[in-house]
């Protein structure tokens, strides 16, 4: 750990706005995805940059950790920097793009393809934690619905989709069910992985900032995508590998890389396909001039990233 | 009535709270976090805390973590004492309530009377997050042995054994468990020793 900057409490929030944070984050463990209210606090960087998850963290990391921050996947994207570039300054903790080194992994938008451990807490932020919201506009109403465990809305919602598309169109921020018993959002995951929250091994805990909402998945927890019997769930499925890494298991991101159509797949989460790479797993397109100019890119911008060092 | 007097017949200062206010909370959070997602774990106490007696130290250390000016507590029999008290007031600035019902956080020291949880608060149906926290000073915990916990946060099913409760607390377990999601949560402290049962949980005898 480094010094953190004395100018500010380490986590940047103070002591009872932490305590009561911690105090909603144990109520949401108890109650596993229900959505907590809390006084969330006016973060140093607007509503939709994951002040939710950031007010999360800021009340659990401790100087032993270690943070990884990922935004859709990737370490070296600007949120995800300046969140990890905001917590090395205000705590001093040691952070890492390496899924395996990481305590308390912070993600906008993905989970890590790499499997987490019983060690590891993911902290997920949350744009619109309420499930039920573009059904229900009324948070008095959304309340009893979830009281009354009433998600016949939802399910008409999902049908709704089949019988204009013949599938359910959702494809991220999926409706899941949790522990039998509340409708929770996933956050805007894609539904490529939701199949890794259940019965997961480590704990999930979701920030809500603008909305002032924290609720939890606790560990070897059911988290059923919800569906229909002749219907039933699925996850985007690609008819191609990593074009980088070769990864067929991992969740593609489609890159244009010039004005005349050229693009390539690569995995969303750059650690495990810098992982794959540096253990000699070579894509289709690794070798051209596309795919050699894209990972150049990637290696520049992660150990730009890494030299931050300093505050 | 000498004034001077008055104040000094409620003894000395406080016993000394946390030496570190802030990291020695942070890391007891994370035990107390890492407890109730993972019922039936045992956590040992690791700092040195030496509240005023009856209050034991993994009690006491939970109460500095999670207790301030935002926390009704309810001290039962076996705990309120003048010295808990002032203790409490001092370092954590809660206010005390008379009945239990009013409570956020309930510490109860006589752990022969949690046959009977139902005094509780237990959050209302839209918000069950307003319901107390009990934390129960046993005399002792083991893992791997006892009740039979299931529920989230475990795999499969847990086994723990507490030295102190009533044999009717599985019952009133059962009681609170059927008000899910409403019901109280439990963080079992012995003098060194922590575990929960998260209201989610259930427990077989």
């Amino acid at each position: 750990m480094t010094q953190h900057d004395s100018g500010v409490t380490f986590g940047y929030l103070d002591e009872q706005t932490k305590r009561m944070i911690r105090r909603a984050v144990l109520k949401a463990v108890a109650i596993p995805g229900y959505q907590v209210p809390f006084a969330g606090r006016e973060m140093p960087l607007p509503y939709g940059w994951g002040t939710g998850g950031i007010q999360v963290t800021a009340s659990i990391i401790g100087p032993d950790d270690v943070l990884k921050v990922i935004d859709q996947g990737a370490d070296d994207t600007t949120n995800a920097v300046s969140i990890r570039r905001f917590f090395r300054r205000v705590t001093g903790v040691r952070t890492t793009e390496h899924t395996t080194e990481a305590t308390l992994i912070q993600t906008r938008h993905r989970i890590p393809e790499t499997p987490l451990g019983p060690d590891q807490i993911l902290i997920y932020q949350v744009p619109i934690p309420e499930p039920l919201r573009f059904m229900e506009a009324r948070e008095t109403e959304t309340r009893r619905m979830h009281a009354l465990a009433d998600y016949g809305v939802m399910h008409v919602k999902l049908y709704e989709d089949i019988s204009q598309y013949g599938r359910i169109a959702k494809a991220y921020d999926y409706p899941v069910m949790v522990n039998g018993r509340y409708v929770m959002a996933p956050s805007p995951i894609p539904k490529f992985d939701n199949p890794k929250m259940h019965d997961a091994p480590f704990l999930q805990l979701f920030g809500a900032g603008r909305e002032k909402r924290i609720y939890a998945v606790p560990p070897h927890t059911s988290v059923v995508s919800l569906d229909f019997e002749d219907h039933p769930f699925e996850v985007q499925s690609w008819d191609r590998v990593c074009d980088l890494c070769g990864a067929d298991d991992s969740y593609l991101d489609e890159v244009v890389t010039d004005d005349a159509g050229g693009r390539l797949f690569v995995c969303s989460d750059s650690d495990y396909c810098a992982g794959r790479r540096a253990a000699g797993h070579e894509g289709p397109a690794a070798a051209s001039a596309a795919g050699a100019a894209l990972s150049e890119t990637m290696t520049a911008v992660s150990r730009e990233a890494d030299g931050e060092g300093t505050p | 009535m000498d004034a001077l007097a008055l104040s000094s017949s409620s003894s000395a200062a406080p016993a000394p709270g946390l030496t570190d206010p802030v990291f020695d909370a942070q890391r007891l959070f994370r035990i107390a976090l890492a407890a109730l997602s993972r019922p039936g774990t045992v956590h040992p106490l690791p700092v040195d805390l030496d509240p005023p007696s009856p209050l034991t130290p993994w009690a006491g250390a939970l109460a500095l973590t999670l207790l301030d000016l935002d926390t009704p507590v309810w001290l039962d029999v076996g705990l309120d004492t003048p010295a808990v008290r002032d203790w409490l007031r001092f370092h954590a600035g809660c206010p005390l309530v008379a009945t239990p019902e009013q409570a956020a956080f309930a510490l109860v020291g006589r752990v022969a009377d949690l046959d009977d949880l139902t005094r509780f608060a237990i959050g209302d149906p839209e918000y069950p997050d307003r319901s107390a926290t009990v934390i129960a000073q046993v005399a002792g915990l083991e893992p791997g042995a006892g009740w039979t916990l299931t529920g989230p946060g475990i795999k499969g099913r847990a086994r723990l054994s507490v030295d102190g409760l009533p044999s009717g607390f599985p019952d009133a377990w059962a009681e609170n468990a059927a008000l899910y999601p409403q019901g109280v949560d439990l963080f079992l402290a012995a003098p060194r020793h922590l575990a929960a049962l998260p209201r989610s949980v259930t427990v077989e005898g």
